[in-house]
């Protein structure tokens, strides 16, 4: 049975009995999951790789669904509600929970619209709304001083770390309750980690944030709270500082002081 | 309605829709394929391999001299075609190289040459071979085959020899091996089955062709191998029996039809096998 | 020895490499040449001239060219939706074993001479118009719907292998955000794509307009223009097909040549539009 710390933020999401099966493989990939997301907290999955780490932080967003045959078992309630019912319906849940990728996912179309996307998709037309908007998302980001000026170039134009911001952008703007962190720094230099990073702890005033990330320090740097998986099993959520400094279960110890991985 | 009902209900009838165009193309192909497979079959005997083909309404008939006819124009285009292509496709690869301007330029225009319509190549063929002779000739069917086949083969050499990763050439020159050794016993061999892939697909490309046939090697109603006159071939045959007002010819036009296109997907279906196994082989 | 083998195997390979441009060279030369004497007699005025009268030693291009353009937009209009409706069906809705299946069927009919379907047309197709639109099912119409079937299992697969090089994480980040089906082909595949699937329209329309056997024997070889795409009309392809043998006099050779001249031209521009404008823009993008 894992260590499970209290999680004193009130809890907006809920694991239970939780695993996952991908499409023709009859062993779960994750394996009987409990934990409890705290609301405006940053939680960071950990792990070594094929840990199941981002494999979970997809089943919030039910991501898994986009490909036929994979099954979920057991409930993720959020907000006391099951989002893995068969009834839920994805795009609110989408639309609440908001994603960010390994790599930036501008779309093929200018700055101003890939952050007025989100908005349009819910029906957002009046243009002095956008226009707002579209600005607000980029400023909180830190991005309005660098794209303010050329909104109608291509998202793709933009440099590797101002991509990804503008993702980050894209997803705030709908004003999610829940934002998913897949690794965001992974295909980014230092500084533009650096920056990411800065937003991160920003973002967490407003929206709760779970956080993939295969680098320690990262997680160190950024999370409340972190929980270790390894092999499909979640071994230990633990209060960030507590986590690392004094690991209650010995596989943890092991892998962040880097025996294994 | 609300406006995700809208989109959600918007989304139902694309998906509706290109499902519906899906099976709309789909059941037109496969009513040509079962019209095609029923009337070759039912056509079929063996009459057609051993007999030459004979007026309407006279027995025995068949397609035999159209079958000879057939494969010595395929054959003896590829013959000339493959040589003449790989060594084209060699120079793109091993000495022009990705950057030169040279070698461009005839990628490019392979490229277009590959969709230059037919039957202005057999014209071409015609006025250079056909018209100073004054009579058709197997060839110029030859010829105009070989034109359209060139381009096909250099494209594929080329772009399998690129494939071939360089440290392999490189570790033959540090051996001592000169280039035209290197290129023949390491590059050739290290590109093998793509290359043998790529010639089996351009040769039943040109099999299947019969407008660059019409007016170069045109057509024989008798038994000929000789090149200097014209030859028969299954394509212009099914083109002159489809035209035909009789009923046996244009049975036997759905019989040579039958055994080109299970020719032509043979060829593809063993090229697709090949490619398949080297990437298992990987 | 062994420098020498080396100079002639590369001048070997090299001469064959040039001798495609020596060819295409040719083509042109030759052609030109050919027509000279219909172009010195008729002039441009040939592309809108619509008499042809052999017999008359009259000869106009033009019923030959609205043929082959009219019949290319049908065949277009008919196979673009259906093309991009199978591709859509094939990469994001069948499931896998399915688009596998139907996918390798596609490549396979691409691959059937199109003779076979100029067949189909002349016995199943234009019979079932006959019934339908009364006349002799011969025309523009029964052409183009030939051709459209013809390019459709080319322009699927080109358009399909486009849409699959949309990489999965741009998609999955617009499902992230809620959008349906639907919404991430129209704002996220189609617009990464698009100069690819452009580039398979035009190169199967390059394709259609030089096609001669899947159209010729439906056209109904008529040299007018027709009052209405349901009559019998012509081609470039498909005037050489049933006349080049029965040039009798020089102008009537010539002229045919003008034709041939002048299919090679269009198929020509258009085929380096679509290669060098659109397809080398999706190279690049690749790289």
């Amino acid at each position: 049975m894992a260590t499970i710390c209290e999680v004193t933020h009130e809890h907006i999401i809920e694991v239970e009995n939780f695993s996952f099966y991908y499409a023709g493989v009859d062993t779960p990939n994750l394996k009987n999951i409990n934990m409890p997301i705290g609301k405006g907290a940053v939680t960071a999955l950990i792990g070594p790789s094929g840990c199941g780490k981002t494999t979970l932080l997809r089943c919030f967003n039910r991501m898994h669904d986009l490909y036929p045959g994979n099954r979920y078992e057991g409930k993720i309630l959020l907000e006391g509600h099951n989002i893995l019912d068969k009834n839920e319906d994805l795009i609110k849940l989408r639309t609440k929970i908001g994603m960010i990728f390994q790599k930036p996912t501008p779309f093929p179309m200018s700055i101003y619209d890939n952050v007025a996307y989100g908005l349009r998709l819910q029906g957002i037309k009046s243009k002095s709304e956008l226009d707002g908007r579209v600005e607000k998302a980029l400023k909180d980001e830190a991005l309005w001083k660098e794209v303010g000026d050329r909104l109608k170039s291509p998202g793709t134009a933009l440099s590797g770390g101002q991509q990804q911001r503008l993702c980050i952008a894209r997803a705030v703007a709908v004003e999610p309750e829940v934002l998913l962190f897949d690794e965001p720094t992974s295909a980014l230099d230092p500084i533009s980690t650096q920056a990411i990073e800065e937003l991160i702890t920003k973002l967490k005033e407003k929206v709760t944030i779970i956080i993939v990330t295969h680098n320690m320090q990262q997680a160190a740097r950024v999370s409340d709270y972190t929980a270790f998986m390894y092999l499909g099993d979640l071994i230990e959520l633990g209060v960030t500082e507590e986590l690392f400094i004094t690991p209650k279960e010995e596989m943890t110890e092991q892998y962040i002081t880097g025996k294994f991985g | 309605m609300t406006l995700q009902e809208r989109r959600i209900l918007l989304n139902k009838v694309i998906m509706i829709l290109s499902t519906t165009a899906a099976l709309l193309g789909i059941i037109f192909l496969f009513w040509i394929i079962a019209v095609l497979f029923y009337k070759g079959f039912t056509a079929l005997n063996l009459n057609i391999f051993v007999h030459d083909m004979a007026p309407p309404g006279r027995e025995p008939s068949g397609l035999r001299n159209a079958l000879v006819g057939q494969l010595i124009l395929v054959l003896g285009a590829s013959a000339i075609g493959v040589p003449i292509g790989v060594l084209a496709g060699t120079y793109l690869s091993e000495y022009g190289g990705k950057k030169s301007r040279l070698a461009r330029l005839i990628r490019d225009i392979s490229d277009i040459m590959m969709s230059t319509p037919s039957i202005v190549i057999g014209a071409f063929i015609y006025a250079i071979l056909v018209a100073p002779m004054g009579h058709f000739r197997g060839w110029a069917g030859i010829a105009a085959l070989v034109v359209m086949m060139i381009p096909i083969v250099l494209r594929t050499t080329d772009d399998m020899l690129q494939l071939v990763p360089g440290s392999l050439r490189e570790a033959a020159i540090a051996l001592g091996a000169p280039k035209y050794k290197m290129i023949i016993q390491v590059v050739y061999r290290g590109a093998k089955t793509g290359m043998l892939t790529g010639i089996l697909l351009s040769i039943a490309r040109i099999a299947g062709e019969t407008a660059p046939l019409l007016f170069t090697s045109f057509s024989n109603n008798f038994y000929s191998t000789d090149l200097n006159n014209p030859i028969a071939s299954l394509t212009v045959t099914m083109y002159n029996y489809a035209t035909s007002p009789y009923e046996d010819w244009i049975d036997q036009g759905w019989a040579a039809a039958l055994i080109l296109a299970l020719f032509v997907l043979g060829a593809n279906i063993i090229g697709r096998i090949i490619i398949r196994k080297r990437k298992g082989e990987h | 020895m062994n420098r020498t083998l080396d100079i002639i195997f590369h001048n070997t390979t090299r001469f064959f490499a040039l001798s495609v441009l020596v060819v295409l060279g040719a083509l042109f030369f030759v052609l030109f040449n050919e027509a000279k004497p219909a172009i010195d007699a008729f002039g441009l005025e040939f592309l809108t001239n619509s008499k042809w009268a052999p017999n008359m030693e009259i000869f106009g291009g033009y019923p030959a060219i609205y043929g082959s353009i009219v019949s290319t937009i049908i065949a277009m209009a008919i196979a673009t939706p259906i093309a991009i409706g199978i591709a859509i069906f094939l990469s994001e809705l069948a499931p896998p074993w399915l688009a596998y299946i139907v996918g390798m069927a596609i490549e396979l009919l691409a691959a059937i001479p199109s003779i076979i379907y100029g067949m189909w047309g002349l016995f199943y197709l234009a019979p079932l118009l006959r019934d339908i639109w009364g006349g002799n099912g011969l025309g523009l119409a029964t052409a183009g719907i030939v051709l459209s079937i013809m390019i459709l299992p080319f322009m699927a697969a080109i358009t399909r292998d486009a849409m699959k090089t949309t990489p999965a994480i741009l998609k999955e980040s617009a499902y992230g955000m809620g959008a349906t089906r639907w919404e991430v082909l129209k704002d996220v595949v189609i617009p990464y794509v698009k100069s690819g699937i452009i580039g398979s329209i035009i190169l199967a329309l390059g394709r259609a307009i030089g096609e001669t056997m899947a159209v010729t024997f439906v056209m109904g070889n008529a040299h007018k223009i027709p009052d209405s795409i349901f009559k019998p009309a012509t081609s470039i392809p498909v005037t050489l097909a049933n006349e080049f043998t029965e040039a009798d006099t020089d102008l009537y050779y010539s002229s045919l040549f003008y034709l041939a001249l002048i299919l090679l031209v269009i198929s020509f521009t258009v085929i380096a539009i679509a290669k060098f404008w659109f397809l080398r823009n999706l190279q690049e993008q690749k790289v």
